[in-house]
Formats: structure tokens, C-alpha cells, sequence
């Protein structure tokens, strides 16, 4: 692989979606490890995540392949291979042979052969491409165990072998070396605070030494929302926060975490937690992005090794914590919406009812889709799956189940809280040329501020 | 000594001793594993009320997949229910169960045992054919879902073949009904029967989980 790794991976920032551009040549291996390497190196990763609560899970699987019936793809495809407890197979393999309570028969018989660089090589498709890690199999297996738990500390093992799908990998390396996945550089992002700050006649802070609320923004939004920044300074504004932007640790992101280079997710977390810590923030505000919720609001305080000495809140929950106290106003906005659940905030994270809140306040007639909340379809773009260009026509078929759930509500409008499904959908709205766009929770709000 | 005077008496013994000395060795080698500490801040307390929460309710599927977990799932809670009103509710195997631990309780009529016993048998060979046939099931499937069928059918059939006299003597049919269930023992902490212990730990992990993020499953 070239050492210009900018040449080899360039961007394609004006598309519907946000990515590198479609590899001519696929890198779908990283690195130059002998097969014998890259598996030595899963197994240590591996190794690392077997927990008792990890073996607990790994030793409860009954094999009834209910988690098949909740997940999209194998709905969608009625391929097996889908089944999500079918996508650890060589977690679970290793830790039989290496970790579980009988591994010493395991190996002494060979009982569980060893691990493979081609197993995991043939297995990279179901553990990236065709998971989001959304957690409906958590929902519905009837043994309780988290599968979408287990393919992240899978994926750990698989970043450290070098088997990392070649979009996944560019952009998580980019946000490791610029601080973001998508270009969204301090230097790019500061340029853009100037123009939006100057064309909306917004005050946008940044860089103050001392803030109680310090925002962060995902870089999906810093490149192809940037009305987010926006919506969210007159928000904040009109609450008189003492809050700022830090361009020291502004990415919400974190590839790291999806990729599954545990390093680089502790790196990015870091930041945005040393900026925090920087300017004395009270709060930090979590931007509409699914995974940046699960990889601070959750894992934060476990990346620092401590309880964080600020509140973690998603940006819904923000507002609908400012409008419950009565210290934000809204006006009525349109007459019918239907809300998608990011998985990662709702299934996942635990902010439901948040944006229901805030939606209840526009006054709007919410028309939930069937399911929704808990049981809600992910958009098909999550845990790095959107990047992916091999992906796409897998991700176009779940997709369809979305867009189906949306129809039958007969909402006007469809709005969301995570620029990620949202940038999905509209990935989709484009292939499909569906008549329904996706618009931002937070962007409503601000539209329809009464100050 | 005679295979039913074996069956009773030293396999007995070997199969409840490797039965329990298993059951121990397996969840000590998964429970004392390392564990991290949590250091977020939860959105909501009450852990304990929301493992003990989805330990209950996990037992059936929320309603948007219902639909596709029928069948599965209603053939998996006959043979589970059957299987329970037959080694509990009959007689023998109260009779045995109050030799070995000295607690009783009355039985079910016979009638209603076999009845039980047969649906058993029924439900537990459309839950083997289903896993022969279906896709996933077939690509899942291993040694130890096959093997773990095999012991948990062999008692019911030795157990209905003994009760109807039939094919052996009594006490033939009965030894082998006694060391069916015998392999049974043995084979409980090595495969995947140990789910019945081990699902109220993995249930109650995820309970937890979701009650710490205020997820309501």
C-alpha cells in the first residue's frame, strides 16, 4: 500500500453519503502480517474481551436462531449466513479453544480448531458490512445475550489483524491522524464557524479558556450539515449558555470505536474529554450522532478511567430538558412527523422519550412507525456500514424496510437525531428516489425558536 | 449386582457427583473471569430490578416478533412445560427426588403423565426436524445440539417404553430409563443444556445493562 495514504483513500465529500471515494483497487488487509501474525494478533485482542460477562454470553447460546427473525439483513435476504449469533463465529471459536472452562480439552483434542486468518478474513463481511451493531438481536434472543456487545469486542480482534474493510480503516486511520474521519480538520472546521457565524449572523465561541457547556459536533455534520452548527448556536444562544466550540476536541465521531482499533477510540474520546476538562465545562453536548452517544455518554468515564467531571447529554436531551424547565420556547411546526430511533440513542442508549418530548412541544402530531422506540429498524447505515461502498446493495435491501415504515405513517415529515441515519437516508432517498427527505430534530427546533 | 442394582446405585452416584462437580467447574471458570468496572454515570439505578425484570419477561418475545418466532418458540415451551410436568409430577421421580433430598410434594395421575410424556416426545421431534430443515437452524447446528437432543429424548422414550412394559423386561426398560437419564447427568454441565442455569445470569447481565442506560425493553 502507497505511503500517501491521502492519494490512496481521497474523500468524496459531495455525495449523498460521506466516505472515501470507491477504491479502484480494494485494501481490504492491512498491513503486511504473515497469516500466522494477523491471527496471533486477533487472538490477543480476543483474548483481552474474554470477561465473565462475555463468557457468560459465549456459553449461552442455544443455537435456536431467533436473533435471524430480528435482524434486517437475514429479514431482507433470507440468507443464514445473517443470522447475527452466526457472525461471531470465530469469537466464540476462540474463546472455546482458548479461554472457556473446558478449553484445555478443546485444544488437547482439538475439539475447536484454531482460528484462522481465512476464517476471519470470509468472516470480515458479516462483521462489518452486514451488521450496524443496532442491538434488535440483543431484543429478541431469548438467552438475553447482547450480540451487538459481542461483534464490537469481535471487531477488536479484527482491527488488530489487519482485516478491517478498506473504507472503514481509511477513515478511522484519518480520524486518528486529522482528528476526523470526513476532513472536518480544526483548520476546516474553524474557516467554516467564520462563513456560518457571518451568513446566519449567528455568535458561534470557540476556543474560550473557561465555558460551563462545551459543544461538540459530528463531522458529518461539520461537511454536509452545517446548519447544525448553526440551529445549534441559536439554541444555545437563546438560552444565554456560556458555552463554546474547542478545536482542540470538537469530533463527536468515533472510528475508532467502529472500526475497532480500541486505541484510536481512546484517542478520539480524549480530546473531546481534555477539552472538556480545558475549559471547565459543566456539560458536554453530544451533537445528532448515534455511535458518538454510545462512545461518550457510555464509554467515556471507561476510556478516562474515571467518572468524567462534566454531564454527558445528547443534544435531544438537551432540549428537552430546556424546554421541560421552561427556559426554551418553542412554536408550533408541521402538522404530522414520524421519528426514526437511532439505534445507538434509543435501543442502545436510553434516550427515547427525549425527543418525543421535544416533538410534543412543536406541537406536532407525532405518527409513530410500526415499531418504533425500542423495536425501531435501524436505517441500515450504522456502525460504520455507510462508509462501505461493497455495502451498498446490501444496504439499499434493509433500507427498503425503512422506507416502507415511514410510508404507512402518512406523516408529512420525517425527522431524526442522528446525522448519521440521516445522511443514510438521504443516500437513500437518492438511490431509491423516494419522495421523502430526512430533516434534523435539532434544526426544527431552531427553525421554530420563539425568542 | 444386575444393570438396574448398577443403574440405581453407582452410576447413580458417579453421575450426580460428575453432574455437580461439572456444573461447579464450568461456572467458576466463566464467573470468576476478570470484570471492568462501569464508571458512567447511570442514567437510572434499580440493576437488580431490571436483571430480575428481563429474566421474566425475556421469557416471551415483544410483539413485533411474535409473528416470527411462533412456531419455534411454541414447540420449544411444549417440550420445556412437558418435559417439567413429567419429571416432576410423576410419582417415581418424586419418590426418587424425595430419596435424594428429602423434599415431596404430591403427583399427577398417570393418564395425564403419559399424555404429557407423548406430547413431549411429539414437540421434541418437530423441534429436531425444524433444526434439520431450517436454514439457520442447519447452519448453527452442531455435536453438542444433536447430542443434547438425544439425551434429553432418551428418557422420555425409555420412561414411556418402560411404563407400557414394552420391547424389554420391566427391569431392563427401567435401567435403562434410569441410566438414559443418567447420561443425561453427565452430559448437563458440558453442553448446552447448562442454559437452563446459566440463562438467568445472561438475562440478567442484559437486565442490568438496560436498566443502567434506562433502556425499557
Amino acid at each position: 500500500m502507497s505511503t500517501d495514504i491521502d492519494a490512496v483513500h481521497p474523500l468524496d465529500t459531495s455525495g449523498a453519503r460521506l466516505s472515501i471515494k470507491k477504491p479502484v483497487q480494494r485494501f481490504d488487509r492491512q498491513g503486511d502480517l504473515s497469516d500466522r501474525e494477523r491471527t496471533e494478533a486477533a487472538m490477543r485482542a480476543f483474548m483481552h474481551e474474554f470477561g465473565a460477562v462475555t463468557a457468560t454470553y459465549l456459553e449461552s447460546c442455544i443455537h435456536c436462531g431467533m436473533c435471524a427473525e430480528a435482524c434486517q439483513y437475514y429479514v431482507q435476504t433470507g440468507d443464514p449466513r445473517y443470522t447475527p449469533v452466526h457472525k461471531l463465529e470465530p469469537f466464540k471459536q476462540a474463546y472455546k479453544r482458548e479461554a472457556g472452562p473446558f478449553a484445555l480439552f478443546y485444544r488437547m483434542f482439538n475439539l475447536k480448531p484454531r482460528v484462522s486468518a481465512d476464517e476471519l478474513q470470509n468472516w470480515q463481511e458479516l462483521l462489518y458490512d452486514s451488521c450496524t451493531m443496532c442491538g434488535r438481536c440483543t431484543l429478541i434472543c431469548p438467552m438475553g445475550i447482547d450480540i451487538a456487545r459481542l461483534v464490537g469486542q469481535a471487531r477488536h480482534g479484527m482491527f488488530q489483524a489487519g482485516l478491517v474493510p478498506h473504507e472503514l480503516w481509511a477513515v478511522a486511520e484519518r480520524a486518528e491522524r486529522e482528528g476526523s474521519p470526513l476532513g472536518a480538520t480544526p483548520a476546516v472546521f474553524k474557516d467554516r464557524i467564520a462563513w456560518l457565524s457571518d451568513e446566519h449572523g449567528v455568535e458561534i465561541p470557540v476556543d474560550r479558556d473557561q465555558a460551563d457547556v462545551l459543544v461538540s459536533m459530528s463531522s458529518i455534520e461539520i461537511m454536509k450539515y452545517p446548519q447544525a452548527i448553526v440551529a445549534t448556536a441559536k439554541v444555545l444562544n437563546a438560552l444565554n449558555e456560556k458555552w463554546t466550540i474547542r478545536l482542540d476536541g470538537y469530533e463527536a465521531t468515533n472510528f475508532g470505536m467502529l472500526s475497532g482499533n480500541v486505541q484510536w477510540q481512546k484517542d478520539l474520546s480524549m480530546k473531546l474529554i481534555n477539552a472538556a476538562v480545558k475549559c471547565g465545562a459543566k456539560l458536554l453536548i453530544l451533537p445528532e450522532c448515534g455511535h458518538a452517544y454510545g462512545a461518550m455518554r457510555w464509554d467515556g468515564a471507561n476510556v478516562y478511567g474515571k467518572p468524567l467531571p462534566f454531564e454527558v447529554l445528547h443534544i435531544s436531551e438537551y432540549l428537552a430538558r430546556s424546554i421541560a424547565g421552561g427556559r426554551l420556547r418553542v412554536k408550533k411546526a408541521a402538522a404530522s412527523v414520524t421519528f426514526h430511533d437511532p439505534c445507538q440513542i434509543s435501543r442502545r442508549g436510553g434516550a427515547t422519550q427525549a425527543p418525543r418530548d421535544v416533538l410534543a412541544a412543536l406541537g406536532v402530531e407525532l405518527r409513530e412507525m410500526v415499531p418504533s422506540r425500542m423495536g425501531s429498524w435501524c436505517c441500515g447505515g450504522g456502525g460504520g456500514v455507510v462508509t462501505i461502498h461493497r455495502a451498498d446493495d446490501l444496504r439499499y435491501r434493509v433500507f427498503e424496510i425503512k422506507m416502507k415504515q415511514v410510508d404507512d405513517t402518512g406523516a408529512e415529515m420525517l425527522v431524526m437525531s442522528c446525522s448519521n441515519c440521516r445522511q443514510t437516508f438521504d443516500d437513500g432517498q437518492a438511490h431509491f428516489k423516494w419522495d421523502k427527505t430526512a430533516h434534523s430534530l435539532l434544526e426544527l427546533v431552531a427553525d421554530n425558536l420563539v425568542q | 449386582m444386575n444393570l438396574l442394582d448398577f443403574a440405581r446405585g453407582a452410576a447413580m452416584k458417579w453421575s450426580l457427583a460428575v453432574f455437580v462437580f461439572g456444573i461447579f467447574w464450568r461456572l467458576t471458570g466463566i464467573l470468576l473471569l476478570h470484570r471492568t468496572h462501569d464508571y458512567s454515570v447511570p442514567r437510572a439505578h434499580g440493576a437488580l430490578l431490571g436483571a430480575l425484570r428481563t429474566i421474566i419477561a425475556r421469557s416471551w418475545p415483544r410483539r413485533e416478533f411474535r409473528a416470527r418466532t411462533a412456531y419455534g418458540l411454541a414447540v420449544s415451551y411444549a417440550f420445556h412445560i412437558g418435559l417439567a410436568i413429567v419429571v416432576f409430577g410423576f410419582v417415581p421421580h418424586i419418590l426418587l427426588i424425595r430419596s435424594l433430598t428429602g423434599l415431596g410434594w404430591n403427583g399427577l395421575p398417570d393418564g395425564v403423565i403419559y399424555f404429557c410424556a407423548v406430547v413431549t416426545l411429539i414437540a421434541l421431534i418437530m423441534a429436531l426436524i425444524r433444526r434439520v430443515t431450517h436454514p439457520v437452524l442447519k447452519l448453527l447446528s452442531n455435536f453438542d445440539d444433536y447430542f443434547s437432543w438425544v439425551v434429553t429424548a432418551a428418557p422420555v422414550v425409555t420412561g414411556l417404553l418402560t411404563v407400557a412394559h414394552y420391547g424389554a423386561r420391566y427391569e431392563t426398560l427401567l435401567a435403562l430409563h434410569i441410566l438414559s437419564f443418567e447420561v443425561l447427568l453427565v452430559w448437563f454441565p458440558f453442553g448446552k443444556l447448562m442454559h437452563g442455569l446459566l440463562l438467568p445470569v445472561a438475562r440478567g447481565q442484559t437486565g442490568a445493562f438496560y436498566a443502567r442506560r434506562g433502556v425499557n425493553p
